[in-house]
């Protein structure tokens, strides 16, 4: 019934369609972070500022973590022996404190942006 | 077990949250135990399931089935509330006369339950698939039944009883406001969840972020803070959004109240009840 809202709508979708395009095959920063015995290694991850940073995550434990960061704004679950992706950034120079939400206690790093 | 019952009532009291909200926005319906309860069983068995193909889930599309998953599951959500908000505001004068005067009872039958059904289904699923996640992590490293089994009670039973608290908070509201407030209240819920959604999708790299922290207000209520949390469940509270996220947040809220504005009239044509019979 609503011809003229959809045809509306199609150059923003297409608009949205190069942007997500556009992000994808930015030139991202690639960092890697293990997690082992519930810890992150390394603790501290110098990143560049001003770059998308492309965030990989390798679950060396056999059970599942989440890698959260309210600084950040991310919380992905990553399970025993899997790894993620997690895309952060372009930021600010800072730093940027993450954390294992389910082992709190040790798994605890920070993001170091320069 | 005090570890465990601590993460276990952060996810439920966020879910016990959005069900609070529901509750006192079906207040008087007859049948909503059977609907809210309904929507919790299906919550948890959902919460078990993503929990177990928690797996494939991450390796889906590539890496980032995860976030696809959370954010359409946030956005079938933001659709359920908007069509009851819409459907509410254009009946919602009725029924709070109705309720005046049968004391409470109303039944209505074309109400859209079933979307609130699906909103706690999907908070439900979502916490609870995290607890899952972690109840598995501390059985496999050891620990002992007694502990887990424990830490669910305290994190479920904490949990539940804030929930119960914002319910009866809620339900202090003069009935002449209620369902209005109550609307207001799915209104921003539902533009939270829109927010949470983009989020996911930025964190993916599928949307672009138009800013990653368009402010920053951790210094005045941090996300991290207790009352952080409870105001990003309930309002969408972000210390430091993206700007796509704003983006996602008005135009929920613009059209979730354009639609209780233009449709929100038409059915306003019940007899207005007298100030006098308002007051209380």
């Amino acid at each position: 019934m609503n011809t003229p809202t959809i045809s509306a709508l199609r150059p923003l979708c297409l608009a949205l369609a190069l942007f997500t395009a556009g992000a994808v095959h930015a030139d991202d920063f690639e960092a890697k972070l293990a997690i082992r015995d519930h810890k992150f290694d390394p603790a501290e991850l110098t990143v560049p500022a001003g770059t998308k940073v492309k965030l990989l995550i390798e679950n060396q434990d056999a059970t599942p973590e989440e890698f959260e960061s309210h600084e950040l704004n991310r919380e992905k679950v990553v399970v025993g022996k899997g790894t993620i992706t997690v895309f952060v950034g372009p930021l600010e120079a800072g730093r940027y404190p993450f954390f294992g939400d389910f082992h709190q206690e040790t798994a605890q790093g920070v993001l170091i942006v320069k | 077990m005090l570890g465990t019952g601590l993460l276990v009532f952060r996810e439920v009291l966020e879910a016990a949250l959005i069900v609070s909200i529901v509750c006192a926005a079906t207040r008087g319906v007859p049948a909503r135990g059977r609907w809210v309860g309904g929507g919790i069983a299906a919550g948890v068995v959902g919460a078990l399931l993503v929990a177990f193909f928690a797996d494939a889930l991450a390796q889906a599309v590539s890496g980032i089935g995860q976030e696809l998953f959370n954010a359409s599951v946030l956005l079938a959500a933001v659709v359920m509330i908007a069509w009851h908000a819409i459907w509410m505001a254009s009946h919602g004068k009725e029924l709070a006369t109705q309720m005046k005067a049968v004391g409470g009872a109303v039944q209505s039958g074309k109400r859209p339950l079933s979307a609130l059904l699906i909103v706690v289904a999907i908070a439900v699923l979502r916490e609870g698939s995290e607890v899952v996640l972690f109840l598995y992590g501390q059985a496999a490293s050891g620990a002992g039944a007694m502990a887990i089994a424990g830490g669910i009670a305290l994190g479920i039973v904490g949990g539940v009883a804030v929930g119960f608290l914002l319910y009866f908070g809620l339900l202090g509201i003069p009935m002449r406001y209620f369902f209005s407030a109550t609307n207001w209240l799915m209104l921003l819920l539902a533009a939270g969840l829109a927010s949470q959604a983009a989020g996911f999708l930025i964190q993916a790299d599928v949307l672009p972020a138009f800013g990653n922290r368009i402010w920053d207000s951790s210094a005045l209520l941090s996300n991290g803070s207790m009352l952080g949390k409870t105001l990003h469940t309930l309002v969408g509270y972000d210390a430091t959004p993206a700007g796509m996220q704003l983006v996602f947040y008005a135009i929920t809220a613009c059209a979730i109240a354009i639609g209780m504005r233009v449709w929100g009239h038409p059915h306003s044509a019940a007899p207005k009840p007298s100030l006098a019979s308002q007051g209380r």
